[in-house]
């Protein structure tokens, strides 16, 4: 395993998740975990036992649906869909993400200007 | 926050579906693993390495598990629960302490909860009236008494020139108690009736529960009477008809419509005159007849918004200096000084004092039941250090120890909470329908929600309070001791300190209420012990009015001999006699003739006012008041004869003080009449124990028809219950329209008369008692702890040869340490007490040495009791036991 992996910040996986969803339509829980372990290129270090307890908090707040289904080869699973209010959610979280990550940058390629 | 609040319904939903979210949970998981080995698999690993690896990627399915439940549920709540059913175990397991526990805080509970609910009636709800914090009372003191009463013209002057009120009404308190006749459909009926103002309904703000109240027309001198029925004659005569409204009562052989009923919320009597009962009011006209009569009515007045109790007193005390400026030299205006006291006090106000101690009695005695179960629960305490050190070693946090035992002695103190809450309903309803209470606003006492969250309140405070040295003592062991630590141990040597200093505070408690009864029981014995001036025993009364079919003065006589010769026939009885005013009674015959000396001249307002009895010849005698000089009426005292009275000492004193009163001359104010004193007789405490004499005087009743009420007062040889019957068989043969009500014995009126000091030691005596038994139990339990840790110690002193009676009183000086200590801690906390409840006390002093004598006698015997049991058993130890043990 790669011990520089990322640990995952509060609040972040359920954004990796709504995002997902919001990019991949209906996968079950396996699904979105493999699914944020390949675009973030393993980078991120997912106890994918996690996922779980964040698709639950997401469908209380109402943010997405569940549904059981049958997969591809006859494996019944819970696949989750985003809601339309999940896309909203979704897209304030990504505006606040935004904004976040530009003042990070922005606050550390200074630092990175001065020292140098 | 909003997330939080928009989850709720939804994790609820969850923490009741919990069983079903986990199947769901588990169907997902065995998907998501066997999608994980397909997929490990496809890459070429072999099926366990493929299992194993999917394992350890989702990070243990039962921490996933946990966490799942955490995100959807309510975590918290699930712990509490855990820890209440622990706890519910627990207590099951020491079912016999779980009971005694709940049998203490629900009596301590059950104690607190009533007093608190008499407290909520009698001084915290609002009186049954609209703004009640808007009504003042308006008394009329003049310099020598505190009367209550005010003038008719004088009310009349004063509202036209006070600002501060929105009205102003009363009630003339001068009614006799069954002074009116109902006669008619059914059984002949004494009722009480109050005269009332017109304005007095409204201005309580008062909405009729039926009909109306009276118009202004109706309020004129001799307009066609009208009644306004109380809610419960009209219940009980009426059962509860509408149709009431229009109907004709036959009054005193008058007919008399009925146009309302008051609302069921408002008891005339319970508020103003507790211990009696108002049936129906009618109107008090306010015109130069009502004026004539004097001070009549006792007033209430309503501020004006902006007003208060203060700047209404100024103007008022203005107002009436002008008023008695006008009307000095007019001898038909009385004098008028309103002061002005809320309605609460006047109502109320002055049960606050007793109400208090009983308040602090009852907080002295939750601290014991507090002290006890601390005391009780520190000795368990001891016996779980094990299980709490095993859960510590298994990795719970003291906080959750704590945690778990502050909820099992909540539980405990919310099992006794609702036993005692229990008792409360029961002791508050028994209150509530007690007769002859005479403490105004008793039958409105019951628990309602402010007493219910008081005593949820003092039960989680009580369990906290309880629980908090055992939880904090258990949590503070480190684990390791205390499972190395075999059953011998010297662990908790802090905690036999603590529990011996519960101990001395128990003691000291205990002390404080002993004292505290102590010196009430002594007040109401010598309360009890106060000549009335008459012999009580084997004594009945009854009302016996003439009624209207007896008009004139001669009828009237001559219906009172036929009575007498009835009564004096029945087997049993010694004498019979007849007054107006019957002492301890409701109906004291109130009149003022302000009799004073003849020849003397008395300043305006200085004239002496004696309270006036008429009673027959026979009167005196029955009742044994004794003659101190002179003597008696006779039947020859009558129309025909001279005028004659009998003064009591003290009014003898009043008009020549130092001189022979006998063959002197009193005459009245008004009119030339002229009364030879023949007789002194002493004085009778007609209001009561606590209440002198004050000056009387008494007219035979065959030569003035001033009388209203009359009372037969019957003397027999023996018990009068068994003569009641017999007498009125024979009252009936006289005059079959007597009614039969209103029959008591002097005894029932002794016990109402002391009705409220009885109640009040009757408490206080329970709680000391109770207190006591805590207290001793406290004492037993902590010795017998102390003796079976030392148990190998004792064995092996009595292996070496030490002798019993040794051992006994090794342990009983123990014992006599803690109560030393406990009494040195106590008797000064009882003397602070005995000074705060001075006011309660009657012909008893603070520091009577007898009480504290008592109370340290009592709390040694007990101490010692409590201690010689666990050294008895102590000394009976057999020495090859207790060194085998463990």
């Amino acid at each position: 395993m790669n011990p520089k992996r990322l640990d995952l910040m509060q609040g972040t996986l359920d954004v990796m998740v709504l995002q997902t969803l919001s990019a991949m339509g209906s996968l079950h829980g396996y699904g979105i975990a493999r699914r944020i372990e390949q675009i973030s290129g393993n980078q991120v270090l997912l106890n994918q036992g996690t996922i779980y307890a964040s698709l639950v908090r997401l469908q209380q707040r109402g943010w997405i649906a569940s549904e059981w289904g049958t997969s591809d080869n006859q494996r019944k699973a819970k696949y989750y869909s985003i809601t339309r209010r999940g896309v909203k959610q979704l897209a304030a979280d990504v505006q606040r993400w935004e904004r976040l990550s530009d003042v990070m940058g922005r606050m550390l390629g200074q630092n990175v200007e001065d020292a140098g | 926050m909003i997330d939080a609040l928009r989850e709720l319904p939804a994790r609820l939903a969850s923490f009741f579906h919990k069983r079903a979210r986990d199947v769901d949970f588990d169907h997902e998981m065995t998907a998501h693993l066997e999608f994980a080995v397909q997929e490990n698999l496809r890459r070429g690993l072999p099926l366990d390495e493929a299992r194993r690896r999917a394992l350890v990627e989702i990070g243990g399915v039962s921490q996933a598990r946990e966490l799942h439940r955490e995100s959807r549920g309510l975590p918290l709540l699930d712990t509490v629960i855990q820890d209440l059913q622990y706890a519910g175990r627990t207590l099951k397991r020491d079912a016999g302490l779980t009971v005694f526990a709940v049998l203490m805080v629900g009596l301590g509970v059950g104690a607190s909860c009533t007093v608190f609910s008499v407290l909520n009636a009698l001084l915290i709800r609002p009186l049954p009236f609209a703004d009640p914090d808007r009504l003042v009372w308006i008394a009329n003191p003049t310099p020598f008494n505190s009367a209550q009463t005010t003038q008719v013209a004088n009310l009349v002057e004063f509202q036209a020139q006070s600002g501060s009120f929105s009205g102003i009404g009363g009630y003339s308190p001068f009614y006799g108690a069954g002074d009116i006749l109902l006669s008619g459909g059914g059984e002949p009926e004494r009722l009480t009736g109050v005269p009332v103002t017109g304005t007095f309904f409204p201005l309580l703000g008062l909405k009729p529960g039926l009909g109306r109240f009276f118009s202004a027309d109706e309020c004129r001198w001799k307009a066609p009477k009208t009644v306004v029925l109380s809610h419960g004659f009209w219940q009980r005569r009426f059962a509860g008809d509408p149709g009431a409204i229009g109907r004709q009562l036959i009054l005193d052989g008058e007919p008399a419509t009925i146009v309302g009923v008051l609302p069921a919320a408002f008891d005339f009597a319970a508020t103003f005159t507790p211990g009696s009962r108002a049936d129906l009011f009618y109107p008090f006209p306010l015109t130069p007849e009502t004026n004539s009569q004097g001070n009549t009515l006792a007033l209430i007045g309503r501020l004006k918004q902006g007003a208060n109790i203060n700047t209404a007193q100024a103007e008022a005390t203005v107002v009436g200096e002008r008023i008695r400026g006008a009307v000095a030299l007019d001898r038909s205006r009385n004098g008028f000084r309103p002061k002005l006291s809320s309605l609460r006090d006047r109502v109320s106000g002055g049960f606050r004092y007793a109400l208090a101690v009983l308040a602090g009695a009852v907080a002295l005695l939750m601290l014991l039941v507090c002290a006890n179960l601390s005391n009780l629960l520190l000795a368990r305490a001891s016996a779980r250090q094990k299980e709490m050190a095993i859960r510590t070693a298994l990795g719970a946090g003291r906080g959750r120890l704590v945690r778990q035992m502050l909820i099992e002695s909540i539980v405990l103190a919310s099992a006794g909470a609702a036993f005692g809450l229990a008792l409360a309903v029961c002791g508050t309803s028994l209150l509530a329908r007690l007769p002859g209470a005479n403490i105004p606003l008793l039958q409105s006492v019951h628990v309602d929600g402010v007493a219910l969250a008081f005593t949820l309140a003092i039960s989680v405070l009580t369990g906290i309070v309880f629980g908090m040295a055992p939880a904090l003592q258990v949590s503070a062991t480190a684990p390791i001791d205390a499972l190395k630590v075999s059953g011998r141990g010297s662990i908790g040597g802090g905690r036999g300190w603590m529990r011996g200093s519960l101990v001395v505070c128990e003691i000291a408690l205990a002390a404080v209420l002993l004292t505290g009864a102590g010196l009430l029981t002594e007040s109401l014995i010598r309360v009890l012990r106060v000549d009335l001036g008459f012999a009580t025993g084997n004594l009945l009364a009854l009302r016996a009015d003439p009624g209207v079919a007896y008009a004139s003065h001669a009828q009237k006589l001559a219906y009172f001999d036929r009575l007498l010769g009835a009564v004096r026939s029945v087997h049993g009885v010694e004498s019979a006699g007849i007054t107006d005013a019957l002492p301890l009674g409701e109906n004291f015959g109130w009149r003022d003739w302000g009799l004073g000396a003849k020849g003397q001249v008395y300043e305006k307002g200085k004239r002496p006012s004696p309270f006036i009895r008429v009673v027959d010849d026979g009167y005196l005698a029955t009742m044994r008041i004794p003659l101190r000089a002179g003597r008696d009426f006779t039947g020859a005292d009558n129309l025909t004869s001279d005028r004659v009275a009998l003064i009591n000492e003290t009014f003898a004193r009043t008009l020549w003080p130092g001189e022979d009163p006998l063959g002197r001359i009193v005459t009245p104010t008004i009119g030339d009449q002229e009364f030879r004193v023949i007789g002194v007789v002493g004085g009778v405490r007609y209001f009561g124990f606590e209440k002198d004499s004050g000056p009387e005087i008494y007219f035979p009743i065959r030569q003035t028809a001033n009388f209203k009420s009359v009372d037969l007062v019957v003397r027999g040889s023996g018990p009068p219950a068994r003569l009641a019957a017999a007498v009125r068989t024979a009252l009936r043969s006289a005059d079959p329209n007597l009614p039969a009500a209103d029959f008591h014995t002097m005894d029932q009126l002794v016990d109402r008369a002391v009705f409220a000091r009885r109640s009040v030691v009757a408490l206080l005596t329970g709680f000391a008692a109770f207190g006591l038994i805590l207290a001793s139990l406290g004492i037993f339990s902590v010795i017998s702890y102390s003796v079976s840790r030392r148990k190998p110690e004792i064995g092996l002193r009595i292996a070496l040869g030490a002798s019993a009676g040794g051992l006994q009183a090794q342990i009983l000086m123990q014992t006599l340490k803690l109560a030393a200590i406990g009494l040195a801690v106590g008797l000064p906390a009882s003397w602070a007490a005995a000074l705060a409840i001075r006011g309660l006390l009657f012909d008893t002093r603070a520091n009577d040495w007898a009480t504290f004598a008592g109370v340290l006698a009592v709390l040694t015997c007990v101490a010692a009791v409590a201690g010689y049991v666990p050294a008895r058993r102590a000394s009976r130890l057999n020495p090859l036991d207790t060194l085998r043990c463990d």
